[in-house]
């Protein structure tokens, strides 16, 4: 049942990114061009988003644990933290590049346009990257702790 | 190159996301962030493994469904040559996997439960896209 609903949720959220226009990059660029060819579309696609999100969380958090697992795992991180100012900053600049977000870009992968497919690759290779990155100066604290 | 202003499709667009984004948490009881299903999905291994992989499937199926249903493709266009892609593709990658999330999981999410963190996210990336597309448009 987890899978089936995983399957409904992402063809919704597919869905939702074809039709708001997140996934096209030209009316993404757009949006942020505010001295050039603006066009406010996104904001009305994140204002829609939060506030649907909004009610919908609350009532659902009032619920003591989700339909089909034992407990809610919402995130229990609270640092506001360099890591992540400096991480948001630099997915902002790629943003600002390409007009791709990971959100707006993996359904596009479904618009069959290779120049997505060029991007996502792109994009998992610098996750990898990253996570190579942080696994290797883990590794050398723990060796110098030794 | 310009795109028309379009509140209705932005509007029902948004919302659905928003519906995605609750119906995740009222099944599985998680953040709908495509950055950590995504990542989720590639890099780690456990039982949480199958359902971002079949959630990632149903969110790249539903244009190609639309497509085939409709006859509409989904509106798209890439002013941006293909080596900016990848550049900008590789500083994506690493700046969600330090910032912990995107415009899914930060924007819609956590701006939605008021976590401090998600709105410092939030706010950081929106000025660095909008001042990124201010050099590369006017300045450069």
């Amino acid at each position: 049942m987890q899978i089936v609903m995983a399957l409904l949720i992402g063809l919704i959220f597919g869905t939702g990114i074809s039709i708001s226009g997140m996934g096209n990059p030209a009316k993404v660029l757009n949006f942020f061009d505010f001295a050039g060819t603006w066009d406010p579309s996104l904001a009305l696609v994140m204002a829609s988003g939060v506030i649907v999100t909004a009610i919908g969380f609350r009532l659902v958090l009032a619920r003591p644990a989700p339909a089909l697992d034992k407990a809610f795992n919402l995130p229990t991180n609270r640092a506001i933290d360099k890591r992540l100012v400096v991480g948001s900053a630099i997915f902002g600049v790629g943003w600002g590049i390409t007009g791709f977000c990971p959100g707006g870009a993996i359904p596009a992968l479904g618009s069959d346009n290779f120049e997505v497919v060029v991007f996502v690759i792109s994009m998992v290779a610098g996750m990898a990257g990253a996570m190579a990155m942080q696994l290797r100066s883990a590794r050398k604290a723990i060796v110098s702790k030794n | 190159m310009t795109t028309s202003f379009t509140p209705a499709s932005a509007l029902i667009g948004g919302s659905l996301i928003g519906l995605a984004s609750v119906l995740l948490m009222l099944t599985h009881g998680r953040i709908a962030g495509v950055t950590g299903i995504l990542s989720g999905a590639l890099f780690s291994g456990g039982p949480g493994k199958a359902w971002r992989i079949i959630f990632l499937i149903g969110a790249i199926a539903a244009p190609a469904l639309i497509y085939y249903t409709t006859g509409h493709p989904m509106e798209f266009s890439v002013p941006v040559p293909n080596w900016a892609l990848v550049a900008g593709g590789l500083i994506v990658g690493v700046g969600v996997f330090y910032g912990s999330g995107c415009t899914s999981g930060h924007g819609i999410c956590g701006v939605s439960r008021l976590s401090p963190r998600s709105l410092v996210a939030t706010g950081t990336f929106m000025a660095s896209t909008s001042l990124t597309v201010f050099i590369v448009r006017h300045i450069i």
